[in-house]
């Protein structure tokens, strides 16, 4: 058996007993992504030396260790700065940027855990896409048929997870870049409440939607992943400094009597949810009746809006956050500038690649003179009712549940063309993003013909990650989608 | 909601830094055009009573005490820097 | 055609905190190129700005100052643009929820008492330093980025450049009384541009204006602003337009010269700053702050006229700067008489740091060195002579007064005994001169001070001399 198909929990006692050291554990990741990073090419940066080294480290210090994520080798989205490693985004602009300088929050507490960093991963070009396919170095591959995406933006910490190459990874999410390639790559992804954990050191694409989040295998995993990332930020004004429970507590409880919505919108032909997508998520329903709850069909009545309104603002935000990227400081010079603005403009243009550019041109227009409120204001204002649709909902509800995607994974170059028909993919879980409260995705089936993943979404109130938890880990107890794997060449067994 | 135009684009590439080709411009006209107007699916809704939301949690007044910190030197501050000369970052002139 | 000067002033001033206000590298003008920054100041990937509270607490206390009303909900806002001393390419200031606004301050031009305007005052950061070294490249500097500014927009009711010049110079005491900023144009912590436009007496719509930039002193804003009011006169009274210009003034040429045309308004695409939260400044807080102002320039002026009598030119002229006022305070408070105080503040101490160029700060000189010097003249100890000499003594290297009258052996003679000793010699060798003073030649008696004073080496109590000198011929 592959050392990836133990539970943290496993790990942590096989390391304490000696019959499994910290460096086979590290070995068997480079291993893994020596076999078949070729197909799936999911990092970007890898961190072998380093990692080894520290493995070794951490060996000498077995016996000490406490906490179950000690050893275990992970992956970071290359949007999270990591002091000495080259950090990219994902873009040309930021190819030679080698050093930060600095260890994103997340980073520096995982750190202190004693995970190891095996190297940093592929993503669509500063997070924006839903396919991988805008990363400007190559595009990663679904596990699960190559010929597929793995989604996006976190298209690389979701394969990655997936094809066994570590054991489980972070990944950020905007509109929905941790729980789209989760639900395409069968596999758990929470994009967190906003404020839970610290955007301090993530470079950001919209500063008041962007969250970090844990994409692992199980739901355990990812709620001990997330304990060690949650948390006040001194560093983040937006961090909220809120008491942290123990999510894992969370898992000991059953759904006996929950109550779950489920948004008319989010099983709707409109929305172009297709039919396999809606019966797995009435099949899950079925089991969660099964084990004691109840659900009912709501309404999010502003659902539709969601898209154009996420778009305006995130490409507003974005034009601004994206504006430092301007040659003076780090980054790629252009080579052919005569004067300060040729140099400005050229750097940007060789750098960013097309989807950044089309999103950096929306945003600047968006908030322009004169165009202001037509549409910046605006769409916070939708913004605003989006949000109070989910205020409503969780006044009756424990969670609201439905599908991460209307359909399964797409293949490479199907939807390229269209940046629209690309943007309506993250109908379901923009919502999310906007009303800032906590979503994730967990494995619930597989497309009949491509035998594509299935992924099943669940929203919770603000900071009640811990009610998530225990909504998944129950349909994860009643069902094995989650111990399928993939199969590719290099995966031993 | 007007139509965005061609000199628009140009204009709003130059607010952006950007340099567009004139083929980019034909593109960028199109793609900025459609998605506009979908975005103008918000007219739909009446949104002349709901205040506009920039923060989804409530938090005021996060501030820090006034205490300095040396945190890198100068050496690392002009590390990554595509061209310095003299402890400073090196850029062409406004106008040759 | 007559015209009317309408000007309006934007004034940046640099806020002295400890570190900046959105990362805690240092604040202080001076260290080494790129020394005082980091990832924060460097618009780094990834990084996050965090509020300093005493650049919000220092912001009202200058708004309050200038009798702004203070905000109760306010926050910051991105402020788009591209160039090499802005990092981020935005530029984190407040738009429509400034910390202050509506204040105002009075002014005194001509001996008439004026009230200006200020719409607003806001708080932001300042930039880097960019600067050209001319072979077709820029060098940049961010040790100032992060720099605490707040921005103080007057309203047009300035009508002369020496209003304007006038308006600076109070605005510059009352922040300094203040205590949060040095207000040090030489160093940049205080800036100003500004708007100037002519309209014909009578017109009530405003003139297009052009906007003033690089004024290095107070006196270059006043000479800039007369510049500018002249060219445009002459271009209106000739049939021109005044355009929407960006002149900067010359110092050399003493012109203003056109820096770029506006087109229309620059398009800075404010919005508001999702990494900050908003403020909520309740009334304890305003109250906390309030209560830390000191008493202001017009305050104590007032004081000074009522409760040390001093006259109203006076105390205009100790309150004109804080340093010049606590100075005198301190000077008071070590025992010395008031309107002697100001007597030599005004006179040799002012004479001095003018001929110097210098500030008091720069002066070797103590309030209670000044303090006791002049106790000494008022008891008689030090003759005016001598004390121009231990004056020069105490501004050029500083020191104890009675240090240096030992040192120098200054001290006046004023013992009766010795004295009437030495007059008994003078005037035994001088029988001539008693006999012209009792035959009605006045001269005579000068002629016999000076012997006195000469034998004296100058230390001689003049009045003394006098009184024995008077006395002892009387007994001849």
């Amino acid at each position: 058996m592959s050392v990836f198909e133990y539970t943290l929990k496993e790990l942590q006692a096989k390391l304490h007993n000696k019959e499994l050291t910290v460096t086979e554990l590290v070995q068997a990741s480079f291993d893994q992504i020596e076999a078949v990073d070729d197909q799936i090419k999911a990092f970007l940066t890898l961190n072998k030396e380093a990692a080894l080294k520290q493995a070794q480290q951490l060996d000498e210090q077995v016996d000490q260790a406490n906490h179950p994520l000690f050893g275990i080798p992970i992956g970071i989205k290359d949007n999270m700065v990591t002091k000495g490693i080259r950090t990219t985004c994902g873009s040309q602009f930021l190819s030679n940027f080698n050093d930060p300088l600095y260890d994103a929050t997340v980073v520096d507490k995982l750190n202190k855990e004693n995970t190891v960093m095996v190297g940093k991963l592929n993503m669509d070009e500063f997070a924006m896409g839903s396919s991988n396919e805008n990363s400007s170095y190559y595009t990663t591959r679904n596990p699960w048929n190559t010929d597929y995406v793995p989604g996006g933006s976190s298209g690389g910490s979701a394969a990655a997870v997936a094809a066994r190459e570590v054991f489980f990874s972070l990944g950020s999410d905007t509109g929905g870049s941790i729980r789209q390639p989760a639900a395409f790559c069968g596999v758990v992804g929470l994009k967190p409440t906003y404020g839970l954990v610290s955007r301090f050191g993530l470079v950001a694409f919209a500063s008041s939607l962007d969250q970090i989040g844990p994409i692992t295998r199980t739901v355990e995993d990812n709620a001990h992943l997330l304990q060690a990332i949650a948390g006040h930020d001194p560093m983040d004004s937006t961090s909220a400094n809120v008491e942290i429970p123990t999510y894992s507590d969370a898992l000991k409880q059953d759904v006996k009597g929950l109550k779950i919505a489920v948004p008319k919108e989010y099983l709707s032909d409109q929305e172009g949810v297709n039919g396999e997508v809606r019966e797995a998520v009435l099949a899950a329903l079925k089991v969660y009746e099964e084990l004691g709850a109840t659900w009912e069909e709501v309404s999010l009545p502003h659902s539709k809006y969601a898209v154009a309104a996420y778009y305006l603002l995130a490409s507003s935000e974005a034009s601004a956050n994206l504006a430092r990227f301007d040659g003076v400081r780090y980054g790629v010079r252009t080579e052919n500038a005569d004067n300060m603005i040729d140099m400005f403009k050229k750097s940007r243009s060789e750098g960013f690649g097309d989807e950044v550019k089309r999103r950096i041109m929306l945003g600047t227009f968006a908030l322009s003179s004169g165009y202001y409120d037509a549409y910046y204001k605006k769409a916070q204002k939708v913004r605003t009712l989006i949000k109070n649709d989910f205020d409503k909902v969780f006044e009756d509800f424990d969670v609201i549940i439905g599908p991460t995607t209307p359909t399964p994974a797409f293949k490479v170059g199907e939807k390229v063309d269209d940046p629209l028909t690309m943007y309506a993919n993250d109908i379901l879980t923009i919502p999310v993003n906007l009303a800032g409260v906590p979503g994730m995705s967990i494995p619930c089936g597989f497309s009949k013909d491509a035998g594509l993943p299935i992924g099943l979404q669940i929203i919770g109130k603000h900071f009640d990650e811990s009610t998530l938890y225990r909504v998944a880990y129950a349909f994860e107890q009643a069902t094995d989608y989650h111990k399928q794997r993939p199969h590719l060449g290099g995966v031993k067994s | 909601m007007a139509e965005i135009s061609k000199q628009q684009v140009k204009h709003v590439a130059h607010l952006a830094r950007l340099a567009i080709t004139d083929q980019e411009v034909e593109v960028m006209t199109k793609q900025l055009g459609d998605i506009i107007h979908y975005a103008e699916l918000l007219n739909d809704l009446d949104t002349s009573q709901v205040e506009p939301t920039t923060h989804v949690l409530d938090l005021k007044n996060v501030m820090r005490k006034d205490e300095p910190r040396k945190w890198i030197d100068r050496e690392d501050a002009l590390k990554n820097a595509p061209d310095q000369h003299d402890g400073q970052f090196r850029v062409p002139s406004i106008l040759e | 055609m007559n015209f009317e000067t309408i000007i309006g002033l934007e004034v940046h001033v640099e806020l002295k905190t400890d570190s900046k206000i959105f990362s805690p590298s240092f604040n202080h003008f001076g260290a080494a190129t790129n020394e005082n920054v980091n990832p924060i100041d460097l618009g780094y990937p990834g990084v996050l700005p965090v509020l300093n509270e005493e650049a919000v607490n220092f912001a009202m206390k200058a708004a309050m100052a200038l009798n702004c009303e203070i905000a109760t909900d306010t926050k910051f806002d991105r402020k788009n643009y591209f160039y090499p001393d802005n990092p981020k390419a935005y530029q984190i200031s407040q738009f429509d929820q400034p910390i202050g606004e509506n204040g105002w301050i009075d002014i005194e031009v001509e001996g008439k008492t004026k009230r200006i305007g200020i719409t607003r005052l806001h708080l932001e950061e300042d930039a880097g330093k960019l600067t050209h070294s001319g072979d077709g490249y820029s060098l940049v500097d961010f040790n100032r980025q992060g720099t605490p500014l707040v921005e103080i927009v007057s309203e047009p009711d300035l009508r002369s450049p020496a209003e304007a010049y006038a308006y600076l110079e109070k605005l510059k005491n009352i922040i300094q009384y203040t205590g949060v900023s040095d207000c040090k144009m030489e160093e940049g912590s205080l800036r100003c541009d500004a708007n100037i436009s002519l309209r014909p007496i009578g017109q009530e719509e405003f003139g297009v204006k052009t906007e003033l930039k690089n004024l290095n002193s107070f006196s270059f804003v006043q000479k800039g602003l007369e510049f500018e009011e002249k060219r445009q006169q002459k271009e209106l009274l000739t049939g021109g337009v005044i355009l929407q210009e960006t002149r900067r003034y010359d110092e050399q040429t003493k012109e203003t010269i056109l820096m770029r045309v506006k087109e229309g308004s620059d398009d800075y695409r404010y919005f508001p700053e999702p990494d900050l939260v908003p403020l909520y400044i309740d009334e304890d807080w305003k109250a906390r702050i309030r209560a830390e102002i000191p008493e202001l320039p017009d305050a104590r002026k007032a004081r000074y006229i009522k409760e040390l009598n001093l006259p109203a030119y006076d105390a205009m002229v100790l309150t004109s700067t804080k340093e010049m006022s606590d100075f005198f305070e301190a000077a008071i408070a070590a025992g010395a008489d008031v309107k002697l105080v100001s007597n030599w503040l005004m006179g040799e101490v002012s004479a001095y740091m003018n001929k110097q160029q210098k500030e008091l700060h720069d002066l070797p000189l103590t309030p209670a060195a000044l303090a006791k010097m002049i106790t000494l003249i008022d008891d008689g100890t030090l003759s005016s002579k001598m004390a121009k000499k231990v004056f020069a003594e105490l501004v050029e290297n500083g020191g104890d007064p009675e240090q240096i009258i030992k040192d120098k052996g200054l001290v006046q003679i004023s013992d009766e005994g010795q004295l009437t000793e030495i007059i008994t010699a003078i005037l035994d060798k001088n029988e001539q001169s008693i006999e012209d003073f009792k035959n009605g030649k006045d001269k005579a008696i000068g002629f016999l001070v000076g012997q006195v004073m000469k034998e004296t080496k100058g230390q001689a109590n003049p009045p003394m001399v006098n009184k024995i000198l008077l006395a002892e011929i009387k007994k001849r």
